[in-house]
């Protein structure tokens, strides 16, 4: 059988190439088709990233991981009623339910900096990473003297709907972890946008983005240490986007 | 101007041709999100009944943006050839359809109605045709174009190699070109997606890239789709540039959004042609499009997405491109849900491109939050061989590692090539013959290649 398998799945001699590059080089083949063994490999990593994609934030255990920082948390939600519906409307995802708008109403305002964790395309990329990386955050924050509003956990949510709930809190800076769209190798990947002076109907280019956040991609440390400098150089120069962009670099090393 | 149809006791009325031609479409999530289809099963084929009645000559006096407002409008009328036109101007949408099908429409009567023919002509009728129809008529057309090589002949199937790396590191960039080619791809473009577009990164690879390429005599031109005018400043410093990269939309504000505009993409043609680097031909443009493109920049004037697609090929026809790559599945699910929408667009991609004569290819692809997988493209790539495709992506195993998507792999074409006994380009295959990559059938030989034991040198770089 092993020795079949060997003559129908042709090794290619350039195998050594495969050390270059994460890219599925190597895979050889049977016939002009991709061997069982790789095609399986790749059915499981598209598994695991269609898996990633329907994954729902575990409130308890993400409330769990960050009592540590004695903030209060709320639990809030999109306009969003499902899955399917969240992949098809963008728009309704910016924006919270009336049900969470009226709940943030209720809350004590004017922060500095409000943060919220948001399922995106991958909720389990927030599971993993948020909590580790919201401790290296809040304690720098809070030394940086700068007060910070409730957590927000917001089921079937985008990027923006971090600038409703800041409007809402009257904070001046939004911070928002959210899932990233996963890749076939990277599916817990976390992304961390910011945006000074945040309003509702704020575009892309008002924001800094720190993306692939997670243990094989971007480490939670430098993470940390770039969004803290975003943050820091926000409040300095009063505002956040593209214009910050062009400096970060500066202070990474 | 209004247009209606009454269908048993319900009258449906459409307030201009961009609401009609929104309605006509097939459903897509992009149009839906732009609150531009129609409400029910019935509206959408009463829009349809509609547009069969339409004169093409109405689509030349009335636009779905206006022509002071948008330079794209002015370039489809201002260039409108009304001798090519003649022959079809008393059809309405339906009899072009219907002439389209013809047994005695042929490849010489396609090309010469092609420059009377606007994008929303296009959009038009393949609004009225079923998959098979755009199949069908898209298979009579064909479009050839040439640098290095012959791209778009009849019987012929080529690919782009597209072996990204998620940091520009030349050693795995080589990677993924040395196994493309011994896999027999790479005849149509060896195309890179920088990470970054700093001109110095951009450089690199293209110097890469044309020492192995000289190094090894192959017949292929490459390109890294850097921002146009990243690739106009290093060609005025006289970088190794075969092709000129632009992605390009439907509206004059979407392309605005992509930093760009005519008179830059004219600019670029004319800086990469004065370098003279074609050997069998001078056509030097890289274009990208793909539907959903102007809603997402909000710049689509509430004209369906599909429509503002057609309208791209109007910029593309201008710049006689070597080719045209409409990226069917990378925009998301808000824009085209799931494999059936993926493959309907694609396939109404690549009839408008063609009919309006340009070079198509297809990146048959989906991106992880889509509703679809290989087998989706599995079918897409065996309709696109079938309509007489020119050219698909070659990636490595199907997984862009930089890109984050799947496409079709080098392994998918050769499949293709195999099922419907087609070849690369001709001197490609020449080539691959040459190095004892394949034989004169196509087979894949063994033994690795000739490139294998004379690449030490290139790792330098």
């Amino acid at each position: 059988m092993e020795d079949l398998e060997n003559s129908r799945n042709r090794q290619d001699g350039m195998s050594f190439l495969k050390g270059f590059t994460t890219a599925r080089i190597g895979i050889g083949r049977t016939g002009t088709s991709i061997p069982v063994k790789q095609s399986l490999d790749f059915k499981l990593a598209h598994a695991h990233a269609r898996d990633a994609v329907y994954s729902s934030l575990e409130i308890n255990s993400l409330i769990d991981s960050i009592a540590n920082f004695n903030l209060p948390v709320l639990c809030l939600e999109s306009k969003v009623t499902d899955r399917a519906e969240y992949l098809q409307r963008p728009d309704l995802g910016r924006q919270l339910s009336q049900h969470s708008a009226n709940e943030l109403a209720k809350q004590v305002k004017n922060f500095d900096v409000s943060i919220c964790i948001a399922d995106g395309l991958s909720a389990l990329a927030v599971q993993q990473n948020a909590s580790e990386l919201l401790a290296l955050l809040i304690p720098t924050l809070l030394k940086d003297g700068l007060t910070i509003g409730p957590i927000c956990l917001i089921r079937q949510a985008r990027v923006a709907v971090a600038d409703d709930v800041a409007q809402s809190l009257q904070a001046k800076l939004a911070l928002i972890l959210i899932g990233e769209r996963p890749g076939l190798s990277s599916v817990d990947s976390m992304g961390a946008y910011l945006t000074y002076n945040p309003q509702r109907g704020s575009t892309d280019e008002l924001r800094n983005c720190v993306s692939n956040i997670r243990h094989a991609g971007l480490p939670a440390q430098v993470a940390a240490g770039k969004i803290i400098y975003l943050i820091r150089e926000a409040f300095r120069q009063k505002k956040s986007g593209v214009n910050l962009k062009d400096n970060q670099d500066l202070f990474i090393d | 101007m209004a247009y209606k149809h009454i269908i048993g006791n319900k009258t449906y009325s459409f307030l201009d041709l961009k609401a009609l031609l929104a309605k006509a479409s097939p459903f897509r999530t992009g149009d839906a999100l732009a609150g531009l289809s129609a409400d029910t099963y019935e509206e959408r084929v009463a829009a349809q009944i509609t547009l069969a009645d339409i004169p093409l000559k109405v689509f030349l006096n009335e636009t779905v943006i206006p022509y002071e407002k948008d330079e794209v409008t002015r370039l489809i009328l201002d260039q409108h050839n009304s001798q090519a036109f003649l022959s079809i101007s008393h059809f309405t949408v339906g009899q072009l359809r219907d002439w389209l099908l013809e047994d005695t429409t042929d490849l010489v009567k396609l090309e010469a109605v092609g420059p009377g023919l606007t994008p929303e002509m296009v959009a038009a009728v393949s609004k009225l045709m079923r998959n098979q129809d755009l199949i069908a008529v898209a298979r009579k057309c064909q479009v050839i174009t040439s640098f290095r090589s012959t791209i778009g002949l009849k019987g012929r199937f080529s690919t782009r190699l597209q072996p990204n790396h998620p940091t520009d590191d030349p050693r795995g960039i080589l990677a993924g070109i040395i196994e493309g080619l011994s896999y027999g791809s790479g005849d149509a473009v060896i195309g890179i997606n920088p990470a970054s577009d700093s001109p110095e990164a951009v450089l690199k690879i293209l110097l890469l890239i044309d020492r192995l390429r000289e190094q090894f005599d192959i017949p292929t031109q490459s390109c890294v789709l850097s921002h146009v005018t990243t690739t106009i400043e290093l060609v005025n410093r006289g970088a190794p540039v075969d092709l000129c990269f632009q992605s390009i939309a439907g509206t004059e504000l979407a392309n605005k959004s992509f930093g760009i505009n005519l008179s830059i993409l004219e600019e670029a043609l004319q800086a990469t042609r004065s370098l003279n680097r074609g050997t069998i031909g001078d056509h030097v443009m890289y274009f990208e499009t793909g539907q959903g493109s102007a809603l997402s920049a909000n710049a689509h004037h509430g004209v369906d997405q599909q429509t503002c697609e057609a309208r791209a090929y109007a910029v593309a026809r201008k710049f006689n491109p070597f080719l045209v790559n409409t990226v069917v599945g990378f925009i998301g699910p808000e824009y085209l849900y799931d494999g059936k929408q993926i493959i309907r667009a694609a396939l109404e991609d690549h009839f408008c491109g063609k009919l309006l004569g340009l070079p198509m290819g297809v990146d048959a692809c989906y991106t992880n939050h889509a509703e679809a997988d290989q087998d989706d493209m599995d079918n897409l790539l065996t309709l696109l061989g079938v309509a007489g495709c020119n050219f698909v992506m070659g990636v490595p195993g199907s997984d862009d590692v930089m890109l984050n998507y799947q496409s079709t792999s080098f392994h998918d074409a050769l499949y293709l090539r195999k099922v419907l006994g087609l070849k690369p380009a001709p001197e490609f295959e020449k080539w691959l013959i040459r190095q004892g990559i394949a034989d004169r059938h196509g087979t894949l030989l063994d033994h690795s290649f000739a490139l294998n034991g004379n690449i030490t040198g290139l790792w330098k770089i």
